[in-house]
Parts: structure tokens; C-alpha cells; sequence
């Protein structure tokens, strides 16, 4: 009870209303916290691995996302429980951060908070359970960085990116045409990559979608693509060696900032009026002429009469270009965006070789492709696919590989999949246990069995017997004193994952044990949960 | 400890075998809704909607039919997308893709009820789609190089694709408008400049496919009924108050005098813009907006015809047939591109007035008429005649054809059961069953109507083990027949389609194992 008695000895609330709070404290807010947290991270474990199960999430609006991505469906879920926000947040930022290994993070934290449970029934603190988690994780980091392989590759040798991000892509709906998919996002991510700065502006890569054809054709494009048309339909649908003028000012008279009002009061004033409109027109189509433009990027609309002014000059046009689109294509081309027809001059124009106009299906759908350009440093990856869902996780997983390659030229340190590092980092954990007095050992202990979980959880969605596969990898590890043992999904017949060639990011791999510690530690912390009643 | 709530109110989880008992049981129900549609001895649906008036809809177009049902089922959602989908890219199967994915699903069951994982079933399915493709690219006929093959090869798909459609009864008539109608676009897909009018009344036979250009309009009172080689117009532009389009501008002023004075210099300006579009030597124009009085008595004065409020594909398909550009400003008359036609007439087709231009220049667009009893015949032949146009003009660009009547099944089901003879392990009980769900098919075509479909697709299954066998199910006799002879035929990208989209729908549906719906979202009230 929040009461109390000032000097008088008359009570006096603290916290008000007391019966419309939900409140609770010391130990049953901690486990009613770890049971909600182990909840999402159950909902997720059936997802990891190359044989993990996909969700079908239907938003408010009826709309249907299928997918296995951990961020993706811990966004669409609808969590209410405060912890599980906590856990939502935990794999939106490995999302931001790294791009990939989203659910495992959330399935390690999971098993993590079951762990952590065990020790406080038997009495430990809370607080010195989280410091020994804080420990292991340091000692799993650092184990991770000794085990860590460093891998060459080049401008000309990309196989060992793609293996990697092959890897990412198998427990995808697209793991049919993995190879291809990975080919595509390595060439795109080596396209926009600065190798000697070791970095790479994702935003520079457009992943575009069409409904329709099937996921083999889906190609990547050096060059962008929009989804407009020409604004006219009788301009030309293919122009080469475009010379691009990239306006953000429409076609159209200027429209002064400052309120103002022309009056027309006499005959003469109406006339005039009329012929400095058609001035305006006139004198706008022929700046973009004059300057040599063959082709006129518009992020506004124009005027009907523009637009024939246009097409009858023999300028194609586009118009309703989205912003982000419009500096894509300024930064492909090599071009300036001009904000004032004033401004416009023959060094600013974009180049280009190649502008077509595509048509596709049996509907009205054309999109604009935008090819050779003078700086190749933006590629778009057109994916196709036979429905929308299809598409929308096609999108993501394309992202994750985009992540991943990234992630691999930032750092070309790899340590082995199929839950080689885990098992691994878990043997260590375990032996540097016996090494810390007092009771830390236990949260110690505790935290390299939560680390078994992942191969554990990997066992079982690929339908092998979990404990005894575990038992068997962990002791061939220890025997050959080999990290590169895993757990074998894909049932081809090996541990060894240097030969099935299943590597993961090392800073992926830290990442997960690093936010998945924090976040535990953080839900550890909190011995009281206040929530406001319903109203 | 249970969690008490972990999501919001009213949103619902549903995990494991639940989640998928209730993907299955609602892709099936929307397979077997279909079902009875398939085949040209399928029924049709009545649509009702719930939109005011209650409109009727009478189909057996399987993506009309899906896209006007309200579903709350997330599966049953993925396959009307994957049927909305085939409508967008192939026009046609759009029944067939559903049908399929159900049957694939139907089969998975019973392969999960008999413990076998559903990824172990997606492997096998996977490579039994691929087999299945590749023994249907062995058996393609590819008649490009033949023009007169060629011809015959779209008449016979785009007879089979009718004889499931209302317009059954004058398939060879329709076959024939739709198959000249594509050969007019010359290999673009662009099926807008193929423009149908619908006008009730008369037969269905008395539909017909106009080479010139059909627009729905009356020609203005007092001007010319009739031209002979015309030189049209095409534009679009205001012709009611021209607009002064400087920000801020108004009229503002002090005596009625100068109001007349203004409204002078408006008409003097009007005058001015008609008198440089007379200027261009027309003797026709088509505005795409409206035209006032004033201007449309100055045209009917100097004896042109000016047709005002064209729609937008009219304006474009007509610039496409004519030739002509669409202009909106008439400074420079020598440089804009003048439509011509060698007869504009006004011509009555039932009731109605239309205006005929006839003896255009360039030949790409044209008009099919189409006439019926009712409405809702017009709206059924309409569809079915969009899906014949749809499929057409894809096997222009792709000319591979096969055979029709369940004979692409039968031919995919053989190399697939082939191949779960030759693969080991788990694998092949999907490919089995995959073989299965394709056998389905023809089997419903022969329940649909009223055959002895168990007798008709064994009897089909004996005549496809010999090799080369051109055997399917003739619906008309109810024996089967050698379909080459019957002249019945499909396209390769419409069963490509089917086959692919169905397995890749299958598959996502089979992948699932949870299904977590957010509460819906509140409506206000709107009384």
C-alpha cells in the first residue's frame, strides 16, 4: 500500500486511486516480466533456421504480410505487454543496426530470460544475475573474435560474398532461387561499395517491385527505375543519349510566396496579362530546349498546355517524380536538380544512354527505365513475383542479403553458421565459469546453457532430435577441437559448416549477444510495474 | 507463470496445427467455390453487391467472381491475390490458378496428417513444378514462322478460352473479331487502343469488329453530318472561360461598362483561339473537355465539326488511329500533326447516335461493337471477351502453344510421377501427391459437366502412357478425344502461369505456422 502518515498521523496517499492501478511487485513483476518476454520469443523460435516456419500476420486493415523476418513480425504484431515492446524494440534495432540475424536475437534473449528465472527461484539477486550475464556476454565477444575466420575477396572474386549472403537467404521463401538472388544483391552492393573507405550508401541501392512473372526474372538494374510514364502519350518511348534536366519547379506561372492580388480593371490590363502567360509557357519549354535537355524530369505536374508545348518541341517529359526518386536519379546521372528554371545550364543536365519506356501485363502498368548512366553508382534490384506477399518478403529478404554484404565489406571477418559460433561460444562460457568465484558462476553457467538454445531451437525446426544432436555436435567440437562444427539442416550429411559453406557476420554475430544481454538486463532490473487502468 | 496478455484487445493468435487447419480449410472453400465454374461446361455466379442499388452480376470469370468476395480468411486472401494477379499478367486461367493451389493444398494435408513435414513437402512440390515445366516446354508447338498456322493457332485458343464464357454459342464469331482485333496491334500489348462499346440490344451475333473508330458522341447541333476526307484535330484545351492562370489574378471593377468591356475582350479572345484552330485547315475537332456555346456556334459557322467532352483513352486511341497529336495550344499551325480520315458520319447502332470515322491512316486501333439482350450479358461477354484479347495479344509476343481439354495436365502429371518413381526419400509422396492435385483438373472439367469423370481420366491416364499422345477430354461427346484433331488449343504462358503462381501460392500458405490477427480497426459510426 502506498500510504502513508505525515507528523500529525493523518494518512495520506502517494499513489492515487489505488484500485483502477493494475500494480505488481518484487518477485512477480520480475517473472510476470520474463514470462512475457519468453511468450514473444516462443513465437518467434519456430522461425529460425533454414527450416523455420513462416507467420501470417493480418494488420488492422485486413491486409495479409507472410514472412519469417523477426522485425517484420514483431512490428505487425500488435503487442500490448510492455515487455514485449521491450522485445519489438530489441530486434528493430538489430534490424537498424546490422540488417539481419533479427530473430535470432529475440530467441537468444528469450532463453536468456527463461535462464534467469531458474536463478532467481533459487534466490539469487536479481542484479547479480544481470552482472554475470554482463560478464559472459564479454567473454562470448571475445571468444567470437579469436574463432573469427577473415575472408578475401575482391572487385573480380565475389563468391565468397555471395556464399555469405546465400547463407541469410535459406531461411527465406526465396531460398528456390538463393543463388541468384544472392548474385544479384553482392553485384549491387559491390556497384555502390567505396572499397577503400570500406562503406556502402544502401540508399544508393532501389529495390523495386511489380506484381507478375516469377521469381527467376527478377534482374538488377544498373540505372533507375521509376514507375511513371511520359506525360504526354505520344511522346517518344525511347530516347538515347539523354541529356536529363532534373526541375523541381513546375510547369507552371510562378506562384509568389507573398500574398498578392492582380486586379484586372481595364481591357488592355486583361490582354496583357494573357500574353505574359503565354510567355511564361513559351519561355519555360524553351529554357530546357536551349540548354540542350532531351529529356525533362519534373517532380511537379504542368500545365496541359505545357505538356503540348513539350511534346510539340519535342522534348519528352516526365512529371509526379517522388522526391527520393529524383535524387537517385540526379546522383545515376550525374546531374544537378534545379530548383528554377533561371538556374538551368548545360553543365547541370543529367547524361544517360539508355531511357525506355516499359509496358507490362495486360493492365496499364509502364514504368521508365533508366540505363547507362554516366554514374553508374545507383543500381535498382527489379524483383518479380506472383503476388504481392510474394514480392513484399522478396523485398525483405533482399534487404537482409543487402545487410549482409554490407556488413561483410565494412568488416571481412565471418565466424561459422548453423549455430557453430553458439555452441562454441558456449563451450568457452562454460570453462571460464569455474575461473569467478561467488555467485556470479551461476549466472555464468546459466548464460552459456541459453547460448545451447539457439542450435537447440535449430534442431528442432529442421525436425532432428535436439538434445542428442546438440550432445553429439558439442562433443565433436570439444574432441576435434573444431569450431566449425554445426548443426547439419539441410540434411546433407556434414557438421562441418566450412564445407557446407554457411558462414554469418562476426559483427552480426556480436551484435545478437550484446543487445540480447542488454535487454535482459535491462527487464531483470524492474521489480515494479505500474500500469494506468483502463478507461 | 501464464502471461495474461500479451497482445491488444481482439487480437487473436492461432499457432501450429490450428493455424494450419485454418489456412487449409479456408483455401479450400475458396477452391471449391470456384470449382463448378471451370470448363466449358461450367456455371456461372450471381454477384449481389451490398453498395447501394444491389447491383446484379452475372459471371463465371474466376477473378471477377473472387474480387467481389469479402474474406476474412488470410489464406483464402492469398489466393484471390494470386488469381488478381494472373488476371493483370496472362488475362486468362484466372479460375484454373485457384482450382489448382486448392488441390495442391488439399493433398499437403493429408501428406501433414500422415506426418510429413510441410517443408519437406514444399521441397517436393518444388521440384515437381520444375519437372512438370519442363515436360510442358518439350511438348510446345511454336508456329511463329507459319503465318497461316499461326493464325489458326490463335483462333483455336481464343475458341477454347470462349467456350467456357457466355459467348460459347458464336465462338467461331468472336474468335474471329478478337483474333483480328490483336492482329491489328502488331505484337504491342497494349489493349487499350482496342475500345468495346456496349450497346443493349439485338443479338450476340450481331456484334461486330469496326475497323476504324467508333466514338461515343453526338455531333453538334447544326453542323455537319457527314465529311469526307476530314483533317481532324485532336486536343485538349479549355473551351468554356479561358482561365487566366497567374496566381492571384481577379477581376476587379468599378462600372458596369467596364464589365462589358471585359467580357468583350473574353469573347474577342475566344474568338481569337477558335479562329487559330479553324486556322489549322481542320474541318474536325475533338476536344477532350467541354465546349461552350459560344465557341461550338463559331465552329458549326465555319462548317467544322466539333465534337466537345471525348474522355481520355477516346482522345488518346483517337490519335492513335488518326494519326494525329493532341494539341493544346494552336500557335504554330504548321508544325501540328493533323489527323485524317477519309469519312466521319454519324451512324446508328440500335437507338443511339455514334459518330464513324472511317478510312483511318494508321490501322492500330479499332472498335469491337458488342450487342445483347440485357446488360449483364453485355458486362459477361465483355469479360469474356477481354479475356480472350487478354490471351491473345500475350501469345503474339510468346507464340508457344499446347494442346487443350486437360491434355497439359496429363502430360505434366506423367513426367511427374516419373520422376517420384526415381526420387528417394520422403520427396516423392509430395510429388505424388503434386501429380494428384494436377490430375484434379481435368477431373473436375469432366464433373462439371456431368460426365464420369473417374472412368474419363483413367481411360485418359491409359492413352497418355503411349508416347506422343495428343489425348484430352472432349466435352461434347464425352469420350476422349484427340484434341489436336478438335482444334483445341491453349497458351503456353497462360498454363506457365498457372503452374507456377498455384505452387508458389501453395507454398506460402504451407510455410505457415502461425497466424496472429490484429484486432480490427474501428470504424466511426458514419449515422
Amino acid at each position: 500500500m502506498a500510504l502513508a502518515f505525515d507528523e500529525y498521523g493523518r494518512p495520506f496517499i502517494i499513489l492515487r486511486e489505488q484500485e483502477s492501478k493494475s500494480r505488481l511487485r518484487g518477485l512477480d513483476a520480475q517473472k510476470a516480466n520474463i514470462a512475457a518476454g519468453v511468450a514473444v520469443s516462443r513465437i518467434l523460435r519456430t522461425s529460425l533456421g533454414p527450416k523455420g516456419m513462416d507467420k501470417m500476420l493480418q494488420s488492422p486493415d485486413g491486409d495479409i504480410t507472410i514472412t519469417n523476418d523477426g522485425a517484420t513480425i514483431l512490428e505487425q504484431m500488435d503487442v500490448d505487454n510492455q515487455i514485449g515492446k521491450l522485445m519489438v524494440e530489441l530486434s528493430r534495432s538489430q534490424d537498424y543496426e546490422i540488417g539481419d540475424g533479427t530473430t535470432g536475437v529475440v530467441v537468444m534473449a528469450g532463453s536468456l530470460l527463461e535462464q534467469a528465472e531458474k536463478l532467481l527461484e533459487r534466490g539469487i539477486h536479481p542484479i547479480r544475475v544481470a552482472e554475470g550475464f554482463e560478464i559472459s556476454s564479454r567473454i562470448a565477444v571475445d571468444h567470437l573474435e579469436k574463432i573469427a575466420d577473415k575472408f578475401d575477396f575482391s572487385a573480380t572474386d565475389i563468391e565468397p560474398l555471395v556464399q555469405t549472403c546465400m547463407t541469410t537467404l535459406s531461411s527465406k521463401i526465396v531460398n528456390r532461387c538463393k543463388r541468384s538472388l544472392a548474385e544479384i544483391a553482392v553485384k549491387s552492393v559491390m556497384a555502390v561499395a567505396d572499397l577503400e573507405r570500406k562503406d556502402v550508401n544502401l540508399d544508393l541501392i532501389k529495390v523495386e517491385g511489380k506484381v507478375g512473372g516469377k521469381l527467376e526474372d527478377t534482374e538488377l538494374i544498373y540505372g533507375i527505375i521509376v514507375d511513371k510514364d511520359m506525360s504526354h502519350p505520344q511522346m517518344p518511348k525511347q530516347i538515347e543519349d539523354a541529356k536529363i534536366a532534373i526541375l523541381t519547379c513546375p510547369f507552371e506561372p510562378p506562384k509568389p510566396k507573398t500574398k498578392h492580388k492582380v486586379d484586372i480593371d481595364t481591357v488592355e490590363k486583361f490582354q496583357t496579362l494573357r500574353k505574359q502567360e503565354q510567355k511564361y509557357f513559351d519561355d519555360m519549354v524553351q529554357k530546357c530546349k536551349d540548354v540542350g535537355a532531351t529529356l525533362v524530369i519534373c517532380q511537379w505536374g504542368f500545365d496541359d498546355e505545357a505538356n503540348h508545348l513539350l511534346m510539340h518541341r519535342n522534348l519528352p517529359a516526365v512529371r509526379w517524380v517522388g522526391g527520393v526518386e529524383l535524387e537517385l536519379i540526379a546522383i545515376a546521372t550525374g546531374g544537378r536538380i534545379v530548383p528554377r528554371f533561371q538556374e538551368l545550364t548545360t553543365d547541370k543536365l543529367g547524361k544517360a544512354g539508355l531511357v525506355r519506356e516499359k509496358a507490362f501485363g495486360t493492365t496499364k502498368d509502364r514504368m521508365l527505365y533508366i540505363e547507362h548512366c554516366a554514374n553508374s553508382k545507383a543500381v535498382t534490384v527489379f524483383i518479380r513475383g506472383g503476388n504481392k506477399m510474394m514480392i513484399e518478403e522478396t523485398k525483405r529478404s533482399i534487404h537482409d542479403a543487402l545487410c549482409v554484404a554490407r556488413n561483410l565489406i565494412r568488416n571481412n571477418s565471418i565466424v561459422y553458421g548453423g549455430g557453430a559460433a553458439e555452441i562454441s561460444c558456449s563451450i568457452a562460457v562454460e570453462a571460464a565459469a569455474d575461473k569467478y568465484p561467488g555467485v556470479e558462476q551461476y549466472a555464468i553457467r546459466a548464460f552459456a546453457d541459453a547460448l545451447d538454445s539457439v542450435p537447440m531451437a535449430l534442431a528442432e525446426n529442421s525436425g532432428l532430435q535436439p538434445i542428442e544432436t546438440l550432445s553429439a555436435v558439442k562433443a565433436q567440437q570439444i574432441k576435434e577441437n573444431n569450431h566449425c562444427f554445426g548443426i547439419d539442416c539441410n540434411d546433407t550429411g556434414t557438421n562441418d559448416m566450412r564445407e557446407q559453406n554457411v558462414f554469418e557476420t562476426l559483427i552480426g554475430k556480436q551484435q545478437q549477444i550484446l543487445l540480447a544481454t542488454q535487454v535482459v538486463k535491462m527487464i531483470l532490473k524492474i521489480d515494479d510495474v505500474i500500469s494506468p487502468s483502463d478507461y | 507463470m501464464a502471461v495474461e496478455k500479451l497482445f491488444k484487445d481482439e487480437a487473436t493468435e492461432e499457432k501450429g496445427e490450428r493455424a494450419r487447419m485454418a489456412s487449409f480449410v479456408g483455401a479450400m472453400a475458396i477452391a471449391d467455390l470456384v470449382k463448378t465454374t471451370l470448363g466449358p461446361k461450367g456455371m456461372d455466379k450471381i454477384l449481389q453487391s451490398t453498395g447501394r442499388g444491389h447491383s446484379v452480376t452475372v459471371t463465371n470469370d474466376g477473378a471477377t467472381i473472387l474480387k467481389s468476395l469479402h474474406i476474412d480468411n488470410p489464406a483464402a486472401k492469398v489466393l484471390i491475390e494470386i488469381s488478381k494477379v494472373q488476371d493483370d499478367e496472362v488475362g486468362d486461367g484466372t479460375t484454373s490458378v485457384v482450382v489448382l493451389a486448392g488441390e495442391l493444398l488439399r493433398e499437403a494435408e493429408k501428406l501433414v496428417g500422415s506426418k510429413i513435414h510441410p517443408m519437406t513437402i514444399i521441397a517436393g512440390y518444388r521440384m515437381a513444378s520444375d519437372c512438370a515445366r519442363r515436360a510442358l516446354l518439350d511438348r510446345v508447338k511454336d508456329n511463329k514462322d507459319d503465318a497461316e498456322k499461326f493464325r489458326l493457332d490463335l483462333m483455336r485458343i481464343a475458341m477454347t478460352t470462349l467456350s467456357s464464357k457466355i459467348l460459347s454459342q458464336d465462338k467461331e464469331h468472336f474468335a474471329k473479331l478478337a483474333v483480328d482485333a490483336v492482329m491489328r496491334l502488331k505484337g504491342s500489348t497494349n489493349l487499350e487502343s482496342i475500345q468495346i462499346i456496349k450497346k443493349a440490344g439485338g443479338s450476340l451475333k450481331d456484334s461486330f469488329l469496326d475497323e476504324g473508330f467508333i466514338l461515343d458522341k453526338k455531333i453538334g447541333l447544326g453542323q455537319p453530318k457527314r465529311i469526307e476526307n476530314a483533317n481532324i484535330l485532336v486536343a485538349n484545351t479549355a473551351m468554356d472561360t479561358d482561365k487566366v492562370k497567374i496566381y492571384g489574378a481577379r477581376v476587379r471593377v468599378d462600372s458596369m461598362a467596364k464589365v462589358a468591356q471585359i467580357e468583350g475582350a473574353e469573347k474577342e479572345k475566344m474568338r481569337e483561339k477558335v479562329q487559330k484552330i479553324i486556322g489549322h485547315g481542320i474541318n474536325c475537332f475533338v476536344n477532350r473537355q467541354l465546349i461552350y456555346n459560344f465557341p461550338e456556334e463559331l465552329f458549326a459557322d465555319a462548317g467544322i465539326l466539333a465534337i466537345e467532352h471525348a474522355d481520355f483513352d477516346g482522345i488518346e486511341r483517337l490519335g492513335l488511329v488518326t494519326g494525329g497529336e493532341i494539341a493544346s495550344t494552336f500557335d504554330n499551325p504548321e508544325s501540328v500533326k493533323l489527323g485524317h480520315c477519309k469519312l466521319i458520319e454519324e451512324i446508328m447502332i440500335g437507338e443511339d447516335k455514334l459518330i464513324h470515322f472511317s478510312g483511318v491512316e494508321m490501322g492500330e486501333a479499332c472498335t469491337i461493337v458488342l450487342r445483347g439482350a440485357s446488360f449483364h450479358v453485355l458486362d459477361e461477354a465483355e469479360r469474356s471477351l477481354h479475356d480472350a484479347l487478354c490471351v491473345l495479344s500475350q501469345t503474339v509476343n510468346d507464340s508457344r502453344v499446347l494442346l487443350g481439354g486437360g491434355w497439359p495436365e496429363m502430360v505434366m502429371a506423367k513426367a511427374v510421377d516419373e520422376l517420384a518413381r526415381k526420387t528417394p526419400g520422403k520427396k516423392s509422396h509430395a510429388i505424388e501427391a503434386f501429380s494428384r492435385a494436377l490430375i484434379a483438373i481435368p477431373t473436375t472439367i469432366a464433373d462439371n459437366a456431368g460426365l464420369d469423370s473417374a472412368e474419363l481420366v483413367a481411360q485418359l491416364r491409359a492413352e497418355h502412357h503411349k508416347e506422343d499422345s495428343n489425348a484430352g477430354i472432349d466435352v461434347i461427346t464425352g469420350a476422349v478425344g484427340d484434341m489436336s484433331e478438335l482444334g483445341i488449343s491453349e497458351a503456353f504462358k497462360v498454363k506457365q502461369a498457372v503452374l507456377l503462381s498455384a505452387t508458389e501460392a501453395a507454398e506460402m500458405i504451407l510455410r505457415v505456422d502461425e497466424i496472429i490477427t490484429c484486432a480490427p480497426r474501428r470504424r466511426e459510426d458514419r449515422m
